[in-house]
Parts: C-alpha cells; structure tokens; sequence
C-alpha cells in the first residue's frame, strides 16, 4: 500500500462518516427580542451612521466657530466631551466628523471587497494560469503594507479623504482575495459543484447558483471587519496629518489636535478615541454575528 | 525539501521584482517626475534648475534605460538618491532604522508571547466567566488605536502619575512603553488565529486519544495542540510585519522618537519620491524575507507540508 | 445476562446507566451491562444509537454538558463521580482506547515513536524503567506486527498506510496491558483485507494478555466474527445481548432480525440475462498521474464492456483506480491512452457540448450524499435543477415532473421544500439518485453510493435501484469495496488491484468459483465467515 494512501486514496477508500450534525435552520417566526439578542449591535450601529448623515440632529454646536471664552472646558453635561482651545464642543466636532471617517472608510471598503472578491473568484474557479496571476498580485499588495500605499498616494497627489480611501482601499484587496478563494475552493472540494457541472450548469451559472450563495456570508463577515480596520488606518493617517486639512473635523485629526494639549486637557484626546474604539469594536461584533448567521 | 526551497525563494525573488516594477510604473503614472512635483513647492525654482536636475538624477532619459539603470542600482544596493537631502537613501534610512529596529523587534517578540499565553490562558481557565473574558481581549486590542493607546497611557503615567517623561530619555519606561503600546496592537491578530487553529485542532480526533492514553489538558495543549496549532500561527505573524511598520510609525511620533517613522512623515511631507521609493521597497522586500523564513520554518514544525501542495486549482469547468 | 458470579469483579459493570446531551437527546436510556475478565464483546448499532455514548461514559470523556445518571463500576470501583485526577490514573493504564479513525487518530506532527513513548512518561508508575522505554516500544510495534519497527519508530504518521498507523494504535493501546480495551470501529475506515489482518492482529494480543474487551461496529459480520458475545443497540438501548450462536438462532427481536438478514443476505444472486446491446464500452484504458519520476499508474490496461439494463461492478480496494475509471468514462477526466465510450460514443478527448450531452446520458450518483446536495437548496430546486440547465419542459410540466421523480424514489412530496440538512442520509441519497435521473439519463455510475449510509438503510436504497433497473432498464456501473453488495446487485463483476483488472465474470463466476488468487484473498477476507456458518448450519 502507498504511503499517501490517506490522501490519494481518500475518495474511494470506505468510510462510513457519521450523519450530518448540522443544525436545521429554524424556520418559525421570531420574536423581537429574540431578533434584538442576535442583532442588537446593528442599533448602536445605526446610531453611527446616523451621526454622519444628519449630524444636526444630534448636536446644535457649532463644530468650526468655538466660543473662545468656553476654552477646556472639562465634560459637563452642556459639553458632554468638553471643549478645545478655541472653545469648540469636542463631542459637536466628533459627531461632524463622522461623516467624514466613515465615507473615506467605507470607499476603501468597497474598494477592497469589490476588486478582492473578483480576484478571488477568478483565482479559484479560472484555472491554473489565473489562479498563479491573481496570487503573485496578492502578494505583492500584501507585502507593500497598507499604510505605505495609501502615503505613496498622499505624496504623489495631495492630502485628502479621496487619496486616503483608494490607498487603503487598494491595501485590503488582498486580504479579500485570499479568504474568496479560501471559501471557493472549500465549497468546491464537495461533490455538489461537479454535481451542478454535470446537471448541465454552465460557469456563470454554477458560479453564480452554488458558488456564491456560500461565499457571501464570509464577505460579509469580512466586510464588517474590514470597516473597521479601515477606521483604524483612516484616523491613524489622518493623527498624521494625511487626511482632510484642518479645521474639518475628522477622528483622527481631532485625536492629533489634542494631543498638544496633553497635559491640560485629557478629554481632547481620551473621549474622540473612545468613540473610535467602540466603533470598531461594533463592526467587529457585528462581523461575527454575520459569521454565526450564514453558517450551514 | 531542495525543491520546495528553491520555490519559495525564486517566489520571493519574483515577488520583490513585482514590487520594484509596480512602484516604478505607479511613479511614471504621475503627472510629473519626481523633480518636478518636488520642485513645485519650491518658488525659486526656474525650468533651467528643473531641467538641471532632472538630468542630474538621470530623470531625463528614456523610461526603459531608467528601469534597468535603478533596477542594476537595486542589485548593487543602490536605492538612489533622496531630493531633498542629497544624501544616499540607503544611508538616510541606515541613519535612523537602528532605533527602529530595536521597537519594531521587541515588539514584535513581546507580541507573540502575549499572543501565546492568552491563548493558553483561555484554553487552560477552569472557569467559563474567566475563559470568556479572555476569548473578548484580542477583539478589544484590534480595536484600540495605537496613537490613542500611546496617548492615554502617557496622559495616565507622565502627565497624572510623572513616573515617566513626554519625551524619550533613555529610561527604562520610556522604552517599555511604546514597545508594550504596539505589541499590544499586534498580539490581537497573532492571537485570534492561534486561538482559532486551537480550536480546529482541539476538535481532531487525536485529542481524545490523548486524553483516553491519560494525558492532562495541559500536557495536551503544551506538547500537541500548540505545535499543531502554530504553522497557521506563524504565517500571520509573517502577514503582520506591514501592520508591525505602520504601527512604528505612528508609536515614534506618539512618543516623539527618531526612526524610520520620522523620515517616512518627512519624504511624504516634502514629496521626496526616491526616498519614499526606496522606503517602499526596502519594507516589500523586509516583508518577503521575513515570510520567505516563514515559509522555511513551516517543514519543521509540520513535516506534512512539503508533500502537502496540491499545486493551484484547475478551472472550474475543466 | 450471561454473568459469571465469580469471587473478583467483573470488570465492568454498568447499572441503569443514562445519558442526556445538553440538545435534549436521550442517548443511553437505563443500560444495564456486565463484563467478566477476559470476554470480548462487540456492541452493534446504527449511527445514533447511542454505541459511542456508551463507550464514552465508560472511559469518561463524555461532553461536560451531558447528564449522566445511573452506576458504572470498572473493576469494582465507581467512576462516575471521579475527579480528572483519578481519571488520568486509569485513562491509558487501566482502560485502553483503540479509536476509530487511524487517520486522523495520532498527532500528525510528531514521531510514531515519541507517540508510543508518551504511555509511559504519562504513566511512569505503571511502566518499565525509563531507559527500556525505547526498546519496550520496539517490541510493542513488533508485537502488532509491524516491519522494521526501529526506523518506523522515527516516522511520522503521514508516512504510515492506514492499515499500519492502526497497529501503531493498536500498540499504544495495549502498552500497559490495560485490563480493559475499547475498540471503537477500529476497522471501519480499512480496506477488507487490512482489516482482516489488523483484526487478527488485535483479537489475537487480546487472548494472549487476556483482555477484556468492548468492540464497537456498525458491522454485524465482524462483530460475529471476532467477539464472545453480541450486544444489539438502537436508539439508546440494548435489544439484545446474547452469545454469537444464540443470537443467530434464537435472536427474536425485529431489529436484530432485519439485521442479521442483511448480513447473512448474499444467495440471492442477479440472474445472467442473454445478449443485449451494450452501453459502456471500456479499451486499454490507462491514466498515469505526475510527470517524471513521480508517474504513479493508477488505471492499467483496463477493459470491459457493460450491457444495457444490466448492473456491472468495478470491486477493489482504495487505491485500485475504480474511481479513476469511473472519473473517465463520466468526461471528468482524460486517460492517458485507450478508449471509452459510452451508448456508442467516445468520450476520451471530450470537450464542451460533448461532455454535456454525455451528462444527459450518463450521471454519477457520490459516495457521500451529504457533499453531493446544496445544503442552501430545497429539495424540488436540486432536482429540477438539470432540467432548467437543458431547458427541459416548462415550469408546469417541471414541477409535476420533480413530484414523478420523487414518488420514483419513494420520497414523500412535503420534502420537496426541505433542504438537505434536514434530511436523513437515505433520503439524501434518493434525492441525489432522483437529480441523477432527472434528465433523462439511463446510464447511472454508482461511486460507492452506499458505504455512507446504515445497513438498513443500503438494503432500502438497493431496493431501489434493482426497482428502477427493471422499471426503466437502467445501465449501472457500480463501484464498491463492499463485496457483499456487490454480491447482491450486480449481473457481472470486474475485481481491481493496482489499476489492473485482474478478473471479469458473472457474479456466479468471480463469487463461487474466482479464478485470479487476489480474488480469493478478497473473498477469504470479507467479514462474516462464523455468520455465514451457523446460519448455513441453522438452515441446513
């Protein structure tokens, strides 16, 4: 008997696996609650998106003009977050900013996924030559890291929301690439995509009937994660001064704004940064409950 | 195993020649050369100068003499010129990568401990409140901002407690700081793929046949689990080298040391393509080797690998 | 109960033991077992009948959220309420595991050697002094019957047949001469005659240490083959415990019965029609793997030819390229010489169109339902499926077409909105045969279609396809490693070994009178030979 029996030999040798112990979905109406114990993190999540796109709602403060009299003030409840040193409501000008972080943010996510998840789907369905094409580019965006990208895109054009979201955009390609072609070459080692060939399915129909109905829960997944990895990186660049120019309020900038005023202010710098972590951490969660959600 | 070697390092080869010709087209793409747009903030500057310049640098000539006299430059280890010192760029970055090196490292092993022992830790508590607060510490720890990590805990520890200073003064918190600030930041990816390949290996069948010969949880987590689980473990941490460089970047200018982060905010800042250039490459290539290595190491640990490549995926309808 | 009331203990002994999962499942429901010293017993059940549970409980690594009530004493001690302490104590020393998967059952990054070695440094008190260990686990891999067992001892698993990384299992198990061993399907995953060897290996140290032993299967012939006495479980209880010749005469329960009658089932042999056209015609078909040194051949040479309406079976062990042929005469794969051709028409170098007109003709039904179905797609979709690809029909007649098909298999209508998760294995298995024929194809290729399911549940799906052979004079090419299947579906038999075809006949021929030797090896080796026996003795 060859020693690779094991590999070579696994499809015809006898096995006798055991029953499917996969869950049967549940197919019975739920109840609210049981809906907000799953998916609650979409609320606050809302809330976010919310502030970006009608910030008045949520601050009547002017977030440019300050009133140089109110200078550091500590949080109070009329300035929740304090205020700079031009007397600016600190929590006004993170809620203002918003828009800005999560639009730069979510450009380079729909960047990524898109041209990731086509790179991954031709890498994993369009043979050989296409598959060793589509990984050597992988490998190169993986090993320029992101951040590099996105500044060689600020140095060679200007600081700014756009320049910044295409570069970290064309960052997480990569890693969308991989994990497509990691789930199509997972959901195409079972018998039911040769089965769907020889039923007569075409390509683009298989593709599009068996193939991509399972890798969209993944992407996602992914995509919640990737939002805020790109928070990250967005206000990282825009602490170093890569994003919009000031005064505009953005995450970042208001992070490195405050940071000189260290020693008199802490709320400048530890409040704006709370938001951004609990941010992040939200699509972070809300990645996993995709995750649970799509698994069969 | 010659075979597999060689692979691999004829793949990094071709992957940092890849780079060097993708960042020397996304260079000629621009509306300029790197003399003009570094000129262009500069009033002074007349055609006369410009032109000077450019042939100075050689910018003048034909596209395909300059990939190939800078791609010869590369082999010798000659990365050009940087505009706006004058200097060689490998001795602008040799002045300052030294410092670099020593956070970057550091932290880099710190993280991978850190890494290891939460997942030990979580795989290890006997309790079900205990395992579960510290299964949610890499998602909190991907989640925190370097910079902002940076800041609070030198608004806590020099401006509230004055244990140590804004800026670096050679003590040992001065070091200990920023190195803990960015492994913190990179323990949180190397963990949740080495908690999640514990996982996977915990649920293969030689685990009950461990615990059936007498074996202890710890006894199977030390000396079976960990090996099983540290290939896929070690190509992250490969992965995380880019991540490793971003967040120097940003520690340095937290805590107001000189580096290579410095230098990276300056070419950008003054718009000196050469160095950034050869700063892009020198990471690439940085990256290449460290997972070149990796890639070395993974036979060691797991002795299947070699035989294990299946070799690309056929086409779908083939 | 068969108790010997000697003055010792028996070692195992089990009270109105039952165990419930945290999902709700009853899986063990009031056992009651007893085992003297030295007896070998095999417990026989399904999938789910709660088999594995009980070995579990007996070596104490059942799931924390289980509910575990009732006694088990091993040896006279009580060890449902010991600590992990006390259980590492006994786990390895006093009970031993043999598991069921030699795949995936040793740790595939470290040596065979350090493996075997690992017994004894976890339990340094029970065996010999340190520095025998090394030349105690020589003698233990020679024990199992393995060659050159010093180089052996530096390998790696991966570079170990199933068959020997078994034995290897087998060797840790019997280490510390445990009083009691737990075989759990250790054979289920080997080739016939591996498993022939590999059971004689284990019952034969068994006798000689005087083990006790609890032999877990699916598999009632081996379970007569090798154990003292039969424990018959389903749905979490025993139905029957009995020595093997009581079971096979006196045995009462329905259960027992059905089963014992598919075991013993095999006279019953397809009838040779008389000359019909043929479907499938195989020529010196040859497929050679790798490029270079590494060509590996793994179909030889290979020739046959099926009959329209009429079942032809390619028999063979893993690695014998029955798969492979399969693979080529299905358009999947090119040959690297010979010819195929299937209701006349070559499908070597088939392309495109070709290939899918072929797939209107000839479908492939797989070894493993569970992978063959979309788990996302209900029922109905999968098998209109092909029709919509070929554009059979309209909408209508597809529907009530999809309703003809299922009531074909005997699937009930209100599946048809279900999808596979939902399903059982047989049904999974009608609707993969149902899409299989969907289209029209009267050329089925059956990839060892059945070893997935349960012995019942084979004996309804072979029904069924001997029923749809006379109703639609189906073509099959089936494909086994199960000569006891084989036996009962096919009119001609093809054997396989090392991508050759070493003989073709009737069934009557290759069964009653083999020709080739490695056919009597294969037949020599299929399990059931004391069942076999008694009942031709209970009959005659």
């Amino acid at each position: 008997m060859s020693v690779l029996t094991e590999h070579a030999g696994a499809s015809t040798g006898p096995q006798t696996p055991e029953p499917a112990t996969v869950k049967a979905p549940s197919r019975a109406p739920r109840g609210v609650l049981q809906w907000l114990a799953e998916w609650w993190v979409l609320i606050p999540l809302a809330l976010l998106l919310a502030w970006a796109l009608l910030p008045g709602l949520f601050t009547g403060q002017d977030p440019i003009t300050g009133v140089p009299a109110d200078k550091f003030l500590a949080p109070s409840i009329t300035h929740p977050f304090g205020t700079d040193h031009l007397g600016r409501d600190v929590y006004s000008r993170v809620v203002h900013g918003t828009s800005q972080t999560l639009m730069t943010a979510g450009l380079a996510c729909l960047i990524g996924s898109v041209v990731g998840t086509l790179l991954g789907l031709v890498a994993g369905t369009a043979g050989r030559f296409a598959d060793t094409v589509a990984m050597r580019l992988v490998d190169v965006l993986l090993a320029v890291p992101a951040f590099l990208i996105a500044l060689i895109l600020v140095t060679a054009t200007e600081p700014g929301p756009l320049s910044l979201g295409i570069g970290v955009g064309i960052a997480s390609i990569a890693i969308f690439a991989r994990l497509v072609r990691t789930e199509v070459l997972r959901v195409r080692s079972r018998d039911f995509v040769q089965a769907a060939l020889m039923s007569g399915g075409g390509y683009f129909t298989v593709l599009r009937r068996h193939i991509i109905p399972h890798i969209i829960g993944p992407v996602l997944a992914l995509l919640a994660v990737d939002l805020g990895a790109a928070i990250l990186a967005i206000s990282g660049l825009g602490f170093l001064g890569f994003g919009a120019p000031p005064p505009t309020p953005e995450w970042g900038l208001l992070i490195s704004e405050g940071r000189q005023y260290l020693s008199v202010a802490w709320w400048l710098t530890t409040l704006p940064g709370l938001v951004i972590v609990l941010a992040v951490m939200l699509t972070a969660a809300l990645g996993r409950r995709i995750n649970q959600a799509f698994r069969f | 195993m010659g075979g597999y070697i060689a692979k691999r390092v004829g793949q990094a080869i071709l992957v940092i020649w890849l780079a060097y010709t993708a960042v020397f087209l996304a260079v000629q793409a621009l509306p300029n050369d790197p003399v003009t747009i570094f000129l262009s903030t500069d009033a002074a500057a007349d055609p006369a100068t410009i032109a000077q310049m450019k042939a100075y640098y050689g910018y003048d000539q034909p596209l395909i003499l300059q990939y190939l006299s800078q791609l010869a430059g590369l082999l010798r280890g000659d990365f050009g010129y940087s505009l706006s010192a004058g200097a060689e760029v490998t001795s602008r970055i040799g002045d300052v990568i030294g410092s670099t090196l020593v956070l970057a490292g550091s932290a880099f092993v710190v993280a991978v401990v850190l890494a290891v022992a939460l997942v030990a830790a979580a795989s290890l508590a006997r309790g079900a409140r205990l395992r579960k607060a510290l299964l949610n510490l890499p998602p909190l720890f991907i989640s925190i901002p370097v910079f902002w990590l940076g800041l609070v805990l030198l608004q806590v520890l020099a401006v509230q407690l004055g244990v140590m200073s804004l800026f670096p003064d050679g003590s040992f918190l001065s070091l200990a700081v920023p190195i803990l600030v960015l492994a913190i930041h990179l323990s949180a990816p190397i963990a949740q793929v080495l908690l999640k390949s514990v996982q996977e290996v915990n649920a293969q069948p030689f685990v009950d046949v461990l615990r059936a010969k007498g074996a202890g949880e710890s006894w199977i987590f030390f000396r079976h689990t960990l090996k099983n689980a540290a290939p896929a473990a070690l190509s992250i941490a490969g992965i995380t080298i880019g991540t490793l460089l971003a967040g120097s970047v940003i520690t340095e200018t937290v805590f107001a040391r000189a580096g290579l982060g410095q230098l990276v905010l300056q070419a950008v800042t003054v718009q000196d393509i050469p160095l950034v250039q050869g700063l892009v490459l020198l990471t690439a290539a940085a990256f290449t080797l460290v997972n070149l290595l990796v890639d070395l190491i993974h036979p060691q640990l797991d002795p299947r690998i070699i035989n294990a490549n299946a070799g690309p995926p056929r086409a779908l309808a083939a | 109960m068969t108790a010997k009331n000697t003055s010792t203990h028996p070692v195992v002994r089990i009270e109105d033991l039952s165990v419930r999962y945290a999902a709700g499942t009853l899986a063990a429901d009031g056992l009651d077992l007893e085992i003297p010293a030295g007896q070998i017993v095999a417990i026989v059940g399904e999938s789910g009948s709660g088999k594995s549970t009980l070995t579990k409980a007996l070596i104490g690594l059942l799931p924390r959220d289980a509910q575990l009530s009732g006694s088990i004493r091993f040896g006279g001690t009580e060890v449902t309420g010991l600590d992990v302490h006390a259980w590492r104590e006994i786990r390895g020393a006093g009970i031993g595991l043999v598991p069921q998967d030699p795949g995936a059952s040793l740790d595939p990054v470290k040596t065979i050697g350090s493996q075997l070695i690992e017994v004894f440094r976890l339990h340094p008190q029970r065996s010999v002094p340190k520095k025998h260990w090394q030349s105690k686990a020589v003698d233990l891999l020679a024990s199992v019957g393995i060659d050159r067992p010093e180089q052996r001892m530096k390998q790696y698993p991966h570079e170990l047949s199933g068959g020997l990384k078994q034995r290897v299992l087998i060797a840790i198990a019997f280490a510390l001469n445990p009083q009691l061993l737990i075989a759990d399907e250790p054979t289920s995953a080997l080739d016939v005659t591996v498993q022939r060897t590999v059971l004689e290996v284990f019952v034969s140290l068994a006798r000689k240490k005087g083990t006790t032993v609890l032999f877990v299967t699916h598999d009632l012939a081996v379970a007569t083959d090798i154990a003292d006495r039969v424990l018959v479980m389903n749905s979490g209880r025993i139905l029957e415990d009995r020595s093997v010749r009581s079971l096979v005469t006196e045995s009462t329960d329905p259960y027992t019965k059905a089963l014992l009658a598919q075991a013993s089932a095999g006279h019953e042999r397809q009838p040779v029609t008389g000359e019909r056209e043929v479907a499938i015609s195989v020529a010196g078909l040859t497929k050679d793997f790798g490029k270079g040194t590494d060509t590996h051949r793994a179909v030889n040479e290979v020739s046959f030819e099926v009959a329209r309406g009429t079942t032809f079976s390619l028999v063979g062990e893993s690695g014998s390229g029955k798969s492979t042929t399969a693979k080529i005469l299905m358009g999947l794969l090119e040959p690297s010489a010979g010819a195929a051709s299937v209701n006349g028409k070559e499908v070597t170098g088939i392309r495109g169109k070709g290939r899918y007109e072929l797939w209107r003709q000839a479908q492939l039904v797989y070894q493993n339902p569970d992978s063959a179905l979309d788990p996302r797609q209900p029922v109905a979709s999968i098998i209109a499926e092909p029709m919509v690809n070929y554009r059979l029909g309209d909408a209508n007649w597809r529907k009530a077409r999809v309703g003809e098909l299922m009531s074909q298999v005997n699937l009930s209508p209100e599946l048809a909105a279900k999808r596979s998760p939902e399903l059982s294995g047989g049904q999974r298995q009608r609707v993969a045969i149902a899409r299989a024929l969907a289209a029209g194809a009267k050329i089925l290729v059956l990839d060892e279609a059945l070893s997935a399911l349960d012995v019942l549940t084979q004996e309804q799906i072979l029904a069924l396809l001997k029923r749809l052979q006379e109703e639609q004079q189906l073509t099959y090419l089936f494909i086994s490693h199960d000569l006891h299947v084989v036996e009962r579906i096919s009119h001609r038999v093809g054997v396989m070994r090392r991508g050759e075809l070493v003989e073709t006949g009737t069934v009557d021929e290759v069964f009653s009178t083999p020709s080739h030797e490695y056919t009597r090896t294969l037949l020599a080796a299929n399990p059931g030979q004391v069942l076999r026996e008694l009942t031709d003795a209970a009959s005659a």
